[in-house]
């Protein structure tokens, strides 16, 4: 069991609270999945030229500023970075296969949980009320944002396999259900030249749509082929840079519910996540059908 | 009536489902109103007096489960299992209904205004389901006894592996499950589904505009031949 969350704000206004708005949501989901947490957030973007990455160190006690400076002066570039404990957002000008291949050599330890102009993830182990404000989230803004607590079922607890998953750039997907056949899909991709972090079902999920996308599939495309392609249980909910999208396996098996309202789309695996936004009397709730592909639009 | 009102923002679900199983002489002829239900799990399960409860808002899963006596009213939508095992009473759902509505339920009626998710009905024992709306796939899946009126359509493999529940449809079924077919509506059936649709606030809708579904009875007993349909 896990529970997965999410919230497009289209009223300009609410969306400095977005951190605030999705704070019930994801506790209220905490009986669904106590043992991890996690979050993207779809910012402002960065400059077109620029990237922001998502890092996260082993401990709550980590020299941010030292990694900064050896990137910028090994690189001869400029780079900033933002902390929040073991958790740092840091933006460069550097290519991303760059960046990558010198936090490996530099900074094995330190792991990288997004790339992309708009996307920032947070996520740890631990209840999702304590990895909230581990990381501040009440305080998040944005467009839009894709959450998920986790009741781990077929890989171990880490922060590493909590979710969301990432791949590509401003791409993020949560899963509450489960993947029979994510071995073999993974070793497709990786003849595919695609590597992997974790063992985890929805990592495989998660690289082969962007995968999809990455040659030249559009979302619904990408989509039809993961029903295709994807054996086993699955509510998957997913963010780009511009949308969210929900797709529930052909048996229904993983619930989901959605509220559509003038301001926001907020999307939960049970109504108790959605019941304290705001003005949700007057949104129009209803169940996803299974097989169907929901997309929201900025 | 006497009417009393819980807030569940206010008191804990346990408290107010306590109060409800309360001895029967006492609670007998009370209507119970329900605010603030916000999607909680397990809302008025388990009732077992004559009294009317009515869930002001959407309710979570299980609501009104093992419902005997009594008749509980959700004004919005339903979780996961509403009414699973009711023994008798009514349960009525103004919204919708998430998937495996009514299951293994053995007496009473449910009575769902919106459409229904996956399962509805699924291994019914007896009760009376009937559906405003569409109904999702596998409903009625080893359905023993009951009736389950459909006005909407149904999905794919309606009545799978079916006993004698009755299944009465309006709408379109996407595809019959195994061992499932169509019936000849002879008058007694029609006039189970005339009542049906009466007690479920559908007076209006004429019975012959259903068709009826029910077991072809080959895979009662297992036989080497039907090895491929189980």
């Amino acid at each position: 069991m896990c529970g997965i969350v999410g919230l497009l704000v289209k009223n300009q206004k609410m969306r400095a609270n977005i951190g605030e708005l999705m704070m019930p949501m994801l506790i209220g989901m905490t009986e669904r999945g106590p043992d991890s947490a996690g979050m993207a957030v779809f910012t402002a973007p960065v400059g077109a030229k620029e990237l922001k990455f998502s890092l996260y160190a082993p401990s709550m006690v980590f020299n941010w500023q030292n990694l900064v400076q050896e990137l910028v002066t090994q690189h001869n570039t400029q780079a900033s970075i933002s902390v929040q404990g073991n958790h740092a957002i840091l933006v460069t000008t550097l290519e991303v296969s760059l960046v990558k291949t010198w936090l490996k050599q530099a900074y094995p330890n330190v792991h990288l949980l997004s790339v992309g102009h708009a996307i920032d993830v947070y996520k740890d182990i631990g209840l999702p009320a304590d990895v909230a404000k581990r990381y501040n989230l009440p305080h998040v803004t944005g467009t839009h944002l894709v959450g998920h607590t986790r009741m781990a079922t077929e890989s171990a607890v880490t922060p590493a396999h909590a979710h969301p998953f990432t791949a590509g750039q401003d791409w993020c997907l949560v899963h509450n259900g489960s993947l029979s056949n994510a071995h073999s899909l993974r070793r497709k991709l990786e003849y595919e030249g695609i590597e992997f972090e974790t063992d985890n079902d929805t990592e495989a999920a998660c690289r082969f749509l962007e995968w999809r996308m990455r040659e030249g599939d559009d979302l619904e495309a990408a989509l039809n082929q993961g029903f295709e392609e994807l054996d086993g249980f699955f509510t998957l909910l997913m963010g780009t840079k511009d949308q969210l999208a929900l797709v529930r396996d052909p048996y229904g098996c993983k619930p989901a519910i959605i509220a559509e309202h003038d301001d926001y789309v907020a999307i939960a695996s049970e109504f108790r996540a959605l019941a304290h936004l705001p003005d949700i009397k007057n949104a129009k709730v209803f169940e996803p059908s299974p097989k169907e592909m929901y997309v929201w639009k900025l | 009536m006497e009417t009393l009102i819980f807030d569940l923002d206010a008191k804990p679900l346990r408290e107010v489902n306590q109060f409800l199983h309360g001895d029967a002489s006492g609670l007998n002829g009370k209507a119970f109103v329900i605010e603030n239900p916000n999607g909680a799990h397990s809302i008025a399960v388990g009732l077992k007096s004559d009294i009317h409860v009515t869930v002001k808002g959407h309710a979570g899963y299980y609501a009104a489960g093992m419902n005997q006596i009594a008749k509980v009213t959700i004004e919005g939508s339903a979780g996961s299992g509403v009414a699973e095992n009711m023994m008798s009473g009514m349960v009525h759902v103004k919204g919708f209904a998430s998937n495996a509505a009514g299951a293994t339920a053995n007496g009473g009626l449910l009575v769902i205004d919106g459409d229904a998710g996956l399962r509805t009905a699924i291994a019914l024992k007896g009760a009376d389901v009937v559906v405003g709306g569409s109904v999702g796939s596998f409903s009625a899946f080893m359905a023993q006894a009951g009736n389950f009126v459909i006005l909407g359509d149904a999905g794919e493999g309606l009545g799978d592996s079916i006993y004698e529940a009755k299944i009465f449809v309006r709408g379109k079924v996407k595809s019959l499950g195994a061992d499932c077919e169509e019936k000849t509506m002879n008058p007694e059936d029609r006039k189970i589904l005339a009542d049906l649709l009466a007690k479920s606030g559908h007076a209006g809708v004429n019975p012959d505009s259903f068709k009826q579904y029910g077991s072809a009875r080959t895979l009662y007993h297992f036989h080497v031949d039907n090895a491929g349909a189980y």
